[in-house]
């Protein structure tokens, strides 16, 4: 069961982190690599997109393998980060366009807010039935 | 839920790591399962009731 695991782990840990990886050429590609060439650009993103979707796929045959308890713990943490996420989401939008911030509203600030939360709500929860 | 599965799991000298092997659940699983601080599925105590060849009342305690 260990092994089995660790496997999926590993091949989401990949998985992640060439997303991370292609994310980072997609971004800074086209400036300092190959200076907005008409066809890279588009394809470095198609790239990241097709390496996010196999990362989700990594991500559910790791769900898919925990036991009754830990789908519990992730799901509840799922919801409300998916909750907290469209609050806070909505709300840092408002402040954006009323104008009550003075920089616009950045997309990845909203991706950190749900990356603590979920790491905070996996914590939180499995404290709770330890 | 309340349950004897600590005491059915020590009269075996089962540590919790050997059940949650033989269950198929995390070791985590079973000591939250004893605490009673989560409810097992059905097919988990069907698994400990063929386990410990008893049924699953005897073993689980509901309480409204």
């Amino acid at each position: 069961m260990k092994l089995e695991r660790n496997k999926r782990i590993k091949k989401l840990a990949i998985w992640t982190w060439t997303w991370v990886a292609t994310m980072a050429i997609a971004t800074f590609g086209p400036e300092f690599i190959w200076d907005h060439h008409p066809f890279l650009t588009p394809f470095a993103i198609i790239v990241n997109f097709a390496n996010g979707i196999l990362m989700i796929l990594a991500n559910r045959d790791l769900f898919n393998h925990f036991d009754e308890l830990e789908k519990k713990i992730h799901l509840e943490s799922l919801g409300i980060t998916l909750g907290l996420a469209v609050i806070f989401g909505m709300s840092y939008s408002l402040l954006d366009t009323t104008n009550l911030i003075s920089q616009d509203a950045q997309i990845s600030i909203l991706v950190m807010f749900i990356g603590l939360t979920y790491l905070t709500s996996i914590l939180i929860n499995s404290r709770r039935y330890q | 839920m309340k349950n004897k599965i600590r005491d059915l799991r020590t009269a075996r000298n089962m540590t919790q790591e050997d059940l949650a092997e033989i269950i198929g659940v995390s070791r985590q699983t079973i000591n939250a399962i004893e605490k009673g601080k989560f409810d097992p599925s059905l097919p988990t105590a069907f698994k400990m009731s063929k386990l410990f060849k008893l049924p699953i009342e005897q073993m689980f305690l509901f309480e409204e």
